[in-house]
């Protein structure tokens, strides 16, 4: 198939799938498992097209530009859909053992939105698409949130949408003030004239700013550890791995294409706020007693290593390009992974206390290698996916010059390494504790796979990074 | 100064006060109406920003409409919801849904 074909195909196929999910309550389940296969297939599909060709685009239903809507793919978008599309099967898996039958269907029915989403937002070619995505992406992950029903994740769903709406309005702004300025939408056509537009320079810090809230980059960090951690397992692994890569996948796009790695100042504050992430939200993480709050600390920590290398990808190219792909992959695997594995942990314990989790190998060993597998890519540990991106990170810094982010990358490897000890030592460790009923295999095995994905990524650093090409 | 310019700084100010309501307001139904309020403000600055007979702004506004009632409504139902004693909690979770 080419990619005129697999483009809208993309979008389609999940969205006739989730509203399939809802209208067959008994049947939502098998729907999810189907429809998970069917978007690897062609994720797998524009994957290798995108190989082959470079990439391509398509104006849905033959409309052109401004009125229709036009869907592009590079090598970073396909990417991004490959690993979404990755994921979603072992989540799928995991939640058709974790749900009952009536929170399934809504379950499935609104991830398959969310993946929607998510792929026209990768392969969304115009600002406002990509507003539109960005909307349903935001909404779809708060009603996600708010499926467990408790009042604290009611009230953190709350907080996430208004976060959410905040974000999206501001960054509609910044393309209300782009469109006036250059009468146009489209990504092609508005390529390097952001800078030189009157009011450019307003509508980028309007869009940054929008799109940091949204990906819940620290210090716009505050709403992003209550939804997560007060979210069902299979839910948290889904916003933690996917939900907040995708405004830093737009950033990074709008950033290059756009604004054409303008201003140096851009890249200072981004290199900043990006080291106090890593260091501040490790350091919280370390302090939580909550198993399913330390993850979501470290989910912020994480994503200041993506916004380091974003700052670092005006400077040095590629490898900073490469760094973030790498990193956004392996934390996308390891992190969901390591969501399943707590949620696990939990479920069979009926809480999340760290130090309430004793000798819990004994009784779920995948679980607990889960933890310890997804831990080796947090710290960046070789041979996992985490190392090869830390690895191009601080070849980028010091290919830039800046050693202090060597120091901070490294301090937060270390950091991340005593958290996910503070979760083994627990896990591993203490007193027996009388047999509970097991837990279906699956769940387990859900767990086991993503987060031994996240270790052997390191192994195919060098296909991905041939898939994902030269910045554009 | 032209009426589409007084149209954009107007919505610019609707904006940053919407902003400020969102920020200082404590309860989470007014903070629902400042980002509904914010919302119209960008909306006001893309038709500001129409060339004339650019049905353009008009399109991308209406989709901005249906989005935002959409985002209302889902943050509605989870106000209701936390709002309702926790006994309505099975009915409250099947209307959510629908």
């Amino acid at each position: 198939m080419t990619v005129t074909v697999l483009l809208p195909l993309l979008v389609l196929w999940p969205l006739a799938a989730g509203l399939l999910a809802l209208l067959l309550p008994r049947g939502a389940g098998t729907t999810l498992l189907v429809a998970s296969a069917g978007n690897l297939g062609l994720a797998l599909a524009l994957a290798a097209d995108v190989a082959t060709t470079g990439g391509g685009g398509h104006s849905v239903g033959g409309w052109a530009v401004p009125l229709g809507i036009a869907l592009r793919a590079d090598g970073l978008s396909a990417l991004l859909v490959l690993v979404t599309a990755l994921v979603l099967p072992l989540i799928a898996l995991h939640a058709t053992a974790a749900y009952a039958d009536a929170e399934r269907r809504y379950f499935a029915a609104l991830l398959l939105l969310f993946v929607t989403a998510l792929n026209g937002l990768f392969l969304a070619g115009d600002l406002f698409n990509l507003y539109v995505t960005l909307e349903l992406l935001g909404l779809s992950a708060v009603a996600l949130a708010a499926l467990g029903g408790s009042p604290a994740a009611l009230l953190a769903s709350l907080r996430y949408l208004l976060a959410t709406l905040t974000g999206s309005l501001a960054y509609l702004l910044g393309v209300a003030l782009l469109y006036r300025a250059a009468g146009t939408l489209d990504l092609l056509a508005l390529a390097g004239q952001g800078p030189g537009l009157p009011g450019g320079a307003l509508a980028f810090a309007l869009m940054v700013a929008g799109l940091l809230l949204k990906a819940a980059v620290f210090p716009l960090h505050f709403w992003l550890p209550p939804a997560h951690a007060n979210a069902t397992p299979p839910v948290s692994a889904a916003l933690s791995a996917l939900a907040v890569k995708a405004p830093l996948y737009l950033l990074l796009r709008l950033w290059l294409t756009v604004f054409d790695g303008a201003w140096p100042l851009v890249a200072e504050l981004l290199a900043a706020i990006g080291a106090a992430g890593v260091l501040w939200c490790s350091v919280q993480a370390l302090l939580q007693t909550r198993a399913k709050l330390l993850v979501a600390y470290s989910t912020v920590a994480q994503l200041g290593y993506l916004v380091l290398a974003i700052a670092l990808v005006p400077v040095a190219g590629a490898t900073a390009y490469g760094a973030f792909a790498l990193l956004l992959v392996s934390h996308v695997l390891a992190k969901a992974g390591l969501f399943l594995a707590v949620g696990n942990l939990a479920r069979r314990a009926r809480h999340d206390r760290i130090d309430g989790f004793e000798r819990v190998v004994q009784h779920m060993p995948l679980s607990a290698s889960a933890i310890a597998l997804a831990g080796v890519s947090l710290m960046g540990l070789p041979p996992s996916g985490g190392f090869s991106g830390k690895w191009l990170l601080l070849q980028a810094a010091i290919a830039a010059g800046d050693w202090w982010l060597v120091a901070v990358a490294l301090t937060g490897g270390l950091l991340a390494a005593v958290y996910i000890f503070k979760l083994i030592e627990h896990t591993f460790g203490g007193s027996d504790r009388p047999e509970a009923t097991p837990l279906p295999r699956r769940m387990e095995w859900a767990a086991f796979t993503l987060a031994g994905a996240a270790v052997l990524l390191g192994f195919l650093a060098q296909p991905m990074l041939a898939l994902l090409g030269g910045v554009p | 100064m032209t009426a589409a310019t007084l149209y954009a700084i107007l919505g610019g100010l609707l904006f940053c006060l919407a902003f400020h309501a969102l920020v200082v307001a404590g309860h989470p139904l007014r903070r629902l109406l400042a980002v509904n309020v914010m919302g119209s403000s960008v909306f006001l600055v893309l038709v500001a920003g129409a060339a004339p007979g650019d049905p353009l702004p008009q399109a991308l506004v209406i989709t901005g409409i249906v989005v935002a009632v959409a985002a209302t409504a889902l943050g509605l139902n989870l106000l209701l919801r936390l709002a309702a004693p926790p006994a309505d909690d099975t009915t409250a979770a099947g209307e959510a849904g629908e």
